[in-house]
This record gives structure tokens, sequence and C-alpha cells, in this order.
């Protein structure tokens, strides 16, 4: 069993499709990405596999359990960081906790455990009983965090957890979602940040227009499109772009700057042409790189195809 | 999940709001303010008995304060972001709703002693104690959920959510028969009265107070729990519809 199936899922509102017809699995213990632009059908898609909206049609299965048909038992058994969600802010971080715990039916005795082990791990312990609204953003999104963990759940939802914060603290957060998913929980991470999807998920959908234009790991991703592989090179003098368009297996040619970049399937050979050319035209070669497309470029692609 | 456990759930919704929304201004303007000057602009300069007085302030303090806090959480709860959160987690919205009223009819009962006090240090009997309590609470809740209508209201504003509650509470006030009895009214003030769940907690604080209720204490209490259920199962349907739009 899956730990989210997602079958035929559709949402309108009014004439607009925010998401049409998806279908996919999230297996369990991975961490699942969803990525996709601002208006793609993320934060939707995201509320209708947590219960929080229901889908015009389709199916979402969380271990097994249909969220339409049994709503409760089904996000018993999981955790929500919403986008833009917070904890509140006239209450302290304890009360937070423990009004979550009550939400979710926990015994007063395992509440007040997990309450102060999850303050220990968030470094939040020494504020526990400060008012939500002393804290600083990145203090905010560790409590919501702790918050969304407090039923302990096989599964959680993060919907752009490090929008919006320091470098620090997303780095903290990056670190706490690996270490909970070594723990076994899977979780489904909606971001538009590539390079978050690329250092944190075994796979990843590209969402855009609601619909799903690829999903695979991210290497995979970037191996799936061709042509994209350039070399950058940067001579002690200005060349014409022209002259190297004549060589073989050049796909374009782009002024990035001061350095040229040469798209190619065979970055290998390019560099040999590109030895061969500064010594034909007497020029010395101040930098040469090859790259491989990132996941944004996969990204921009993807995007534009669909 | 039993019933049981959406109850309990419901109860920490209620401690919630309590420790949050009781100190909020709308709630201290429009529960506390609003009816005490109110009532001082009807009483002062006119000569009617205190008995009279006190039963009629009793309906509007629990007509006001049960009204004040409920329009005022999910508005809030909106604007502060705590409704995605709160949507989240395994509670239907006829558990965030139950909540949301028990702190209300907690707040309106609580309040409502204010002028119970007031009338006992005046020398105010109360001939029929058990009546009036069943009134009051039974009037708590039928108001707060009356609240819950308003705050249904698909925005974060809470002063779009007063605006318009108090468009519907002020007239009510006129024809319920806290200022002149019911039966003083002309006909069609008496057709109107009875469309007012206020005129029926009022008629029965004049039972409790004075006896001279116009309407039996039967039909009141009928009343105002057809009153409840009508307005419980419109804030349902009006929130499972409203809250998608509030997110």
């Amino acid at each position: 069993m899956n730990a989210i199936e997602v079958n035929n899922l559709t949402k309108q509102f009014g004439n607009f499709t925010a998401v049409d017809h998806l279908d996919f699995e999230v297996e369990n213990g991975e961490i699942f990405g969803f990525l996709g632009p601002n208006g793609a059908g993320k934060t939707t898609t995201a509320r209708m596999l947590t219960g929080i909206i229901k889908p015009d049609s389709g199916q979402v299965r969380i271990k097994g359990i249909d969220i339409q048909q049994n709503p409760i038992k089904a996000k018993q058994i999981i955790g929500v960081v919403p986008e833009l969600s917070n904890a509140y802010t006239d209450l302290s971080a304890w009360n937070n906790l423990q009004f979550m715990a009550q939400l979710y039916g926990i015994p007063n005795k395992q509440a007040t455990k997990r309450a102060e082990e999850l303050l220990m791990k968030f470094d939040l312990y020494e504020r526990k009983d400060h008012k939500v609204k002393t804290f600083s953003k990145g203090m905010k999104q560790k409590l919501i965090i702790a918050m969304s963990l407090m039923n302990d759940p096989e599964i959680l939802f993060l919907d752009e957890p490090t929008s919006g914060l320091d470098v620090r603290s997303t780095r903290l957060i990056k670190d706490m979602v690996l270490e909970l998913n070594k723990e076994g929980k899977t979780i489904f991470l909606t971001t538009h940040d590539m390079e978050e999807a690329n250092q944190l998920c075994n796979r990843i959908a590209v969402i855009n227009h609601g619909n799903i234009a690829a999903i695979d790991a991210p290497e995979k991703l970037k191996m799936r499109i061709g042509g994209l592989e350039w070399v950058e090179v940067s001579f002690n003098m200005p060349v014409d772009s022209s002259d190297l368009h004549a060589m073989q297996g050049i796909v374009e040619v782009q002024k990035s700057g001061d350095k040229l970049r040469l798209y190619t399937d065979e970055p290998g050979r390019m560099v040999y042409q590109l030895v061969d050319y500064s010594r034909l035209n007497d020029l010395e070669i101040m930098t040469l790189n090859t790259m491989t497309p990132t996941l944004e470029d996969i990204f921009i692609k993807l995007t534009e195809e669909i | 999940m039993t019933m049981i456990d959406q109850l309990k759930r419901a109860w920490a919704i209620s401690k919630k709001d309590i420790m949050i929304y009781y100190l909020k201004g709308p709630v201290i303007i429009f529960g506390l303010l609003f009816p005490a000057f109110l009532f001082l602009a009807f009483m002062i300069g006119r000569d009617l008995p205190v008995d009279f007085l006190i039963a009629g302030l009793l309906g509007m303090t629990i007509f006001f304060t049960s009204t004040s806090v409920t329009p005022v959480i999910a508005p809030t709860e909106t604007q502060t972001r705590n409704l995605e959160r709160l949507a989240a987690s395994p509670v239907s919205i006829t558990t965030i709703l139950l909540g949301d009223m028990l702190a209300s009819v907690l707040f309106g009962i609580g309040i409502s002693l204010v002028p119970i006090l007031l009338g006992i240090a005046l020398g105010v009997a109360i001939t029929h104690p058990f009546t009036l309590a069943v009134a009051i609470v039974l009037a708590s809740f039928c108001f707060s959920a009356m609240g819950l209508i308003f705050s249904s209201t698909p925005t974060s504003m809470t002063s779009t959510v007063m605006m318009i509650s108090t468009m519907v509470k002020f007239p009510l006030v006129f024809i319920s028969g806290i200022f002149i009895p019911v039966g003083e009214l002309p006909q069609w003030g008496r057709t109107l009265a009875s469309i007012s769940p206020l005129t029926y907690i009022t008629d029965l604080c004049r039972y409790s107070f004075q006896e001279t209720n116009y309407y039996s204490v039967q039909v009141s209490i009928s009343a105002l729990i057809m009153f409840l259920i009508i307005f419980m199962i419109a804030a349902v349907k009006l929130h499972e519809k409203s809250l998608p739009k509030r997110l």
C-alpha cells in the first residue's frame, strides 16, 4: 500500500481548472517533491490531499483511507504545515502544542512528553511559555512544524516550509526534513525552490496549469531532456560567435556576460574544438567549464511545454 | 471516531477561544458596552419599575454578549491564518462551530449574572429561578448559533461581520418587547415580535421576575429550541460553503 494514491483528481474554480485529472502515487518513506510555478495548482492539490478542500472529482487515499469518505480517520495519521499558516500568536508555544494534542485526541501525559521532546528538538524549550507573537519568523516556522508533529504522523505535508526564511533557518528546516524522513516519515513537499527539491527529494512531480508535466527522480529528470548540456568559455578578447556556430555538435550559442555558452549534446568533443579554435586564432582561453542542466533548466523547459 | 471524541475536541477549541477572544476589542464593545449604553439611553429620564427594567436588561445582555464572540472568531482566524491549520486537523466543521459556540455560550451565561446581581442588589426578587436558568442557557446557545451565521461571511475583516450583525441585531432590539412589552404593541408589532428569538427570552425573563409574560413558558422555550436548531443547521451549511473561500 502506497502512502498517498491520487486518482483523476480535479478541481475547478468557476471556469478555471486549477487541478486537471491528476494521477500519481507517493511511496512509503520517500520525500516527494511537488514543484510548480506560482498558480500551477500546487497548493490546491495539497489542500485536497489533506482534506482541507473537497475535489470536484477524483479520489485521494492516505494509507488506503479515502480522505473524502473518512476525513477524520485519514487526517488523524497525517501532519500538515500549510502555506502561510500560523500558530496562535496570543498563545504560548506550549499552549499551541497542547491545543494540537487535544485536537488529535492525544492523552495528557503523552502530550506533555511529546511537547517537551519537540520543544527540545526544535530548540524552543526555553521559550515555551512565551507568547508566539514575540517569536521570530524562523522560530514561528519551527513551532508550526512541531505542531504538525504532535500526533507523530506517518505522512507529513509541507507546503513551502522555507518560504521567506533566512539562510540559517532554511538550512535548519531542510535538515529537519531529512531527519524526519530518516525516522521513517513520508514527506510530501510542495515547493517552487528548485535547489530545495533537488537536495531533499527522492522523486519530483512537476506541475503546471493543473497538469503533471513529469514525475521522476531529480537526476533522471535532468537526463531526460537532451541538448541542455553546455560548455561555458571565455577568451582573452572578444570573438565572433558566428565562428563558433560552425563547430560540429553545436545546438545553440548564447552570450552570457563576457562568456559564451555553447549548448551541445557532446561537451567533450566541444572542448577539443574550442582548444583548436583558440590555437588557430591565437586566443587565450580564460575560463572553460562543462555544465550539466540544473533542475531549474528542466523545470523551465517542462513548464514551457504545457 | 466517536461523538465523545469530537465533543472533547470541541471543548479544546472552546478553551482556545476563551483564552484568545474574550478580551478582544469587538467583543468588549459589542458584547458589554453596547447593551449597557443602549439600556442607559432607554432608562434615564423614564419612571419604570425596576423589575421591568432588569428583565429587559437581562434579555438584551444575553442577546448582545452571546452574539458578540462567535462573529469575531472566524474572520480573525481567517486573517491570522489559523483557519487552515484547524481545517487540516481531524475535526469536522460542526465540531469547530460547536467549540466556538460553547465559548460564546459561557461568555453569555457569565455576563448575564451582572444584571441578575444588579437586580438582586436593587431588591428585585426572582420568582422562577429554575425557569430563568433554563432560559438563560437556552438563549445563550440560540444567540451564539445566530452569531455563527453572521461569521460565515467569507471575509477576514471583523468589522464587516460586525457591521452585518449590527444591522440585524439592532432592529431586533426594538421589535422584541424589551422597551415596550409585547402585549402593548399593535398587531403588526406583535407579528414582528413573534419572529424574533429575542422576544421569547425577554418574555421568559419577565415571567421569571414579574410573572407578566405574554407567551406561555412552554411556547417561549419551544420557540428558542426551534430557533437554535434552525440557526445551527444554517450555520453549518453556510460555513461548509464559505470555508474554502476564506482559506
